[in-house]
């Protein structure tokens, strides 16, 4: 476990998931807020349905397992705290805007020069160089100039966003990753440094085939609705299917991959006395995608699409597991909560919210070790939940707490 | 071989991968100076060496796009692990190894005598990092997965789409694939720091579904807290109006446009040329402008229709409002901001000439990820690994070789 390491957590939305990684991992991560809690509580929904800064699910999802403080750090006061806490930390991680830290005389400059072994993650929306520096972001605007959000949508409409943010958490797990590779270089010699992670570049840096598909063709993936593009130069990949209470994602691809889910699903179809002839004088071992013509790919599908259409989408998972075949059901977010592996590898777990008088299902543990328990303990913070351990913890008394409390500093 | 540098310059990790999962969770090793050996066979070569784009559109192992994009700063060993003498090779492997990485379908290293206990036996403080669809244990152990169908099965889609229409695939449609690696090589490094303090090695197990539900998250706990499965909203937003993606001039050009508050409403009217919207009863409000949405979001794009997304991503945000490009691969890859971020590496490469591989997501100030070699022709550094890291002595290589076993 990391749990001799403490990182102060200032991000926003944009880099919760980072703290999130590290305080799984045992890091002792500490939320920083604004006296008034930090603005992100604002993000819809709530735990009861009224926008509540305490009930904020958005918060509630990314920083369990973390504690949490208040602290003004626009005050000069605040800003002498901040630099006490910096002492005792190994990681700040902080997503303000380029250039707020500099302005107030606390960015990782400004500590790194006594304190070398700090290692200090920044998570902007584009990074601190022109031209995008200062633009204003929004995560559809971030998907946007990622190259990603253009590939998603019907082929005859305009790109569609996943309506659950997404740069966010690309940037934030880049941002785990950031700190882990430079607390290991720390560990060998001693020496912290900055971990510089912009939205964009992190939601960029999976675009699937695209990039190349352009440099080797010049041509663009274009958006395939419920079709995939770019695996075929002849034929439209069918990926939604209806099935007989919702949709079923499956691929007729070729190589070892398709071969084994098409012979498996075959086979099944068969059982049922719904495979043609045709499927099931198929060479699946030899089926090229990349030259597969339209009229073999009708007389897949065709079959395929009705048998689908003839089963629900958990008779098609409970179908599909003994049999190997790789088909995807949509699952609801009941049926995840139901999920038989999720449940049979304890992927749930309740965190007890005690003042809203309940308990949550949160996931346990996204890693599981023979060594180490990374499981979620806790719930996010309150605001301010920990001022008085944390700040009693680098010598503040009780009295002095008070104060600092009534100027608005915590 | 370059010599390599950086943080983790010394490790060295041996790797059974397939697809992207595998090599993204490499580079973040090897893009820092760790010895990535990745085993293949042309016998049942990697899926992405058999996909397209490829070079000249002829296909062949070492000219796929999809691969050679996705795999620099990896070394490729060849062997026929069906083999008779593999076995013993790819024991010589595990001792060379710090960690020993795979994500096949459970089943397949322990046929091959390479799960966990069996690797401890010649390696007893080796890290083992499994990275399957679901999981090397539990229910689904067996079903073979990759990220087009762990995207619905995480649910992702219910977020995807227009309201009453069907749900969408993500666009780069194996999206899942970037999700999980991020979380095992986070795990990882704790793993080594662990083992460099207490000599112990461990298995880690992830499982690419538990780890794209990181990404809905906030929907399920929402679904939790109302009861109400989510419901399909395209490019709309709770919280703002307009919000969304607006036609372009050019062919399928588009951008975005997202106007949060009352101050940026002002500015976006000024911008537009239509401050009177600012006080329209239709739209003086967040709310009103939620309940008139289709008619703004026409006479937004009857403004932005004539005009370049580049044009529009300039002129709104200097006036203080988020638009940007919605960027295909060819803007992604001229984006002057991505450009100078170290995202994209061209290294020449033996069949493909000088090619676009990817680089890293995040920059690090004093230990920067580096370019050291395109990806590897398949088997390219066999004969190298066997007897520069094997000490195999050349008569066995060449024997080993004429019995078929680095195919």
């Amino acid at each position: 476990m990391l749990n001799h390491l403490r990182a102060l957590d200032l991000t926003d939305d944009k880099g919760f998931l980072c703290g999130k990684i590290l305080a799984d991992l045992g890091v002792n991560v500490i939320k920083i807020e604004k006296p008034d809690g930090d603005p992100s509580r604002n993000i819809g929904g709530y735990w009861g349905g009224k926008p509540q800064a305490e009930k904020s699910l958005y918060w509630f999802a990314y920083n369990s397992n973390k504690k949490g403080i208040t602290l003004d750090i626009e005050k000069a006061k605040g800003r002498e705290i901040f630099q006490k806490l910096v002492k005792t930390a190994d990681f700040v991680i902080e997503s303000f805007p380029p250039g707020y830290m500099e302005k107030l005389g606390i960015s990782y400059v400004d500590f790194s020069k006594n304190n070398k072994k700090l290692i200090w993650a920044s998570i902007t929306p584009f990074g601190p160089e022109e031209p995008y520096r200062d633009y204003k972001d929004s995560d559809i605007v971030v998907m946007g100039m990622s190259g990603t959000l253009y590939q998603t949508g019907e082929s005859d409409g305009p790109p569609v966003h996943i309506s659950v943010p997404q740069a966010c958490l690309h940037a934030g797990s880049d941002a785990a990753v950031g700190c882990m590779v430079a607390y290991y270089h720390r560990e060998k010699t001693g020496e912290g440094q900055h971990v510089d992670v912009s939205m964009q570049q992190s939601a960029a840096w999976f675009q699937a085939n695209a990039v190349p598909t352009y440099e080797l063709n010049g041509s663009l993936l274009k958006r395939a609705g419920s079709f995939r593009a770019g695996m075929s130069t002849q034929v439209a990949q069918r990926q939604v299917w209806r099935c007989k209470d919702g949709y079923v994602f499956f691929n007729v691809i070729g190589g070892r991959t398709g071969a084994k889910t098409l012979s498996s699903l075959v086979g099944w179809m068969h059982e049922e006395k719904l495979a043609t002839d045709f499927l099931l004088n198929m060479e699946w071992d030899t089926f090229d995608m990349f030259t597969v013509n339209q009229e073999v790919m009708d007389k897949i599908s065709q079959p395929v699409g009705e048998f689908f259409l003839r089963h629900t989408s958990k008779e098609l998972l409970q179908g599909a597991v003994p049999r190997g075949v790789s088909i995807g059901p949509l699952s609801s977010m009941q049926d995840l909560i139901d999920d038989e592996c999720l449940k049979a590898r304890g992927f749930w777990t309740k965190l007890e919210h005690p003042e809203l008088g309940t308990s949550i299902t949160y996931p346990r543990t996204y890693i599981r070790s023979t060594e180490m328990d990374y499981s979620t303990r806790f719930r996010a913070p309150l605001i301010g939940e920990h001022n008085k351990e944390v700040y009693q913890g680098i010598g503040f008394s009780e009295k002095e707490l008070e104060l600092l409390r009534k100027e608005g500093i915590i | 071989m370059e010599k390599r540098t950086g943080v983790f310059s010394g490790l060295k990790i041996l790797s059974y991968s397939w697809a992207v999962v595998g090599p993204l969770t490499m580079k973040f090793f090897a893009d820092h100076g760790a010895t990535v050996i990745r085993i293949e066979t042309s016998l049942r070569p990697c899926t992405m060496r058999s996909s397209a784009p490829y070079k000249d559109n002829k296909p062949g192992l070492n000219r796929g796009g999809y691969f050679t994009y996705y795999n620099g700063n990896i070394l490729s060993f060849a062997i026929n692990m069906n083999h008779p003498k593999a076995a013993d090779v790819a024991q010589r492997l595990v001792k060379w190894c710090d960690v020993f990485m795979e994500n096949y379908t459970p089943g397949v290293m322990e046929r091959w005598e390479l799960d966990y206990d069996s690797l401890k036996k010649f390696k007893p403080n080796i890290i083992m990092l499994r990275q399957s669809g679901y999981g090397s244990w539990g229910p689904y152990k067996n079903l073979p997965a990759f990220g087009m169908v762990l995207v619905p099965i995480a649910g992702l889609p219910n977020f995807i789409g227009w309201p009453g229409k069907e749900p969408l695939p993500v666009g780069v449609s194996a999206y899942t694939d970037c999700i999980s690696p991020r979380f095992a090589t986070a795990a990882l490094i704790a793993a080594l720091d662990h083992r460099n303090k207490t000599g112990k090695g461990q298995m880690l197990d992830l499982s690419q579904f538990e780890t794209a539900i990181s990404f809905i998250l906030p929907g399920l706990l929402e679904y939790e807290a109302t009861g109400k499965e989510p419901e399909r909203i395209g490019n709309a937003s709770p919280n703002a109006v307009p919000h969304g993606v607006y036609p372009c001039k050019g062919d399928d050009r588009w951008c975005t446009i997202v106007v949060s508050t009352e101050e940026e409403w002002g500015d976006f009217c000024s911008e537009i040329g239509q401050p009177g919207l600012v006080s329209d009863p239709w739209f003086d409000t967040l709310e009103n402008r939620k309940l008139h949405e289709d008619a703004l979001n026409k006479i937004v794009a009857n403004w932005t229709v004539n005009l370049t997304p580049e044009d529009v991503m300039s002129r709104l945000q200097k006036a203080g409002v988020a638009a940007g490009v919605v960027e295909n691969a060819k803007d992604t890859l001229n984006d002057p901001q991505l450009r100078q971020r170290n995202i994209y590496w061209p290294m020449e490469h033996p069949e493909m000439g000088r090619f676009t591989h990817l680089g890293q997501s995040f920059q690090l100030s004093k230990t920067p990820a580096k370019a050291y070699s395109p990806a590897p022709l398949l088997g390219e550094h066999t004969e190298q690994i066997c007897t520069e890291m094997l000490g195999m002595s050349d008569e066995e290589f060449v024997s080993l070789m004429q019995e078929g076993v680095f195919e």
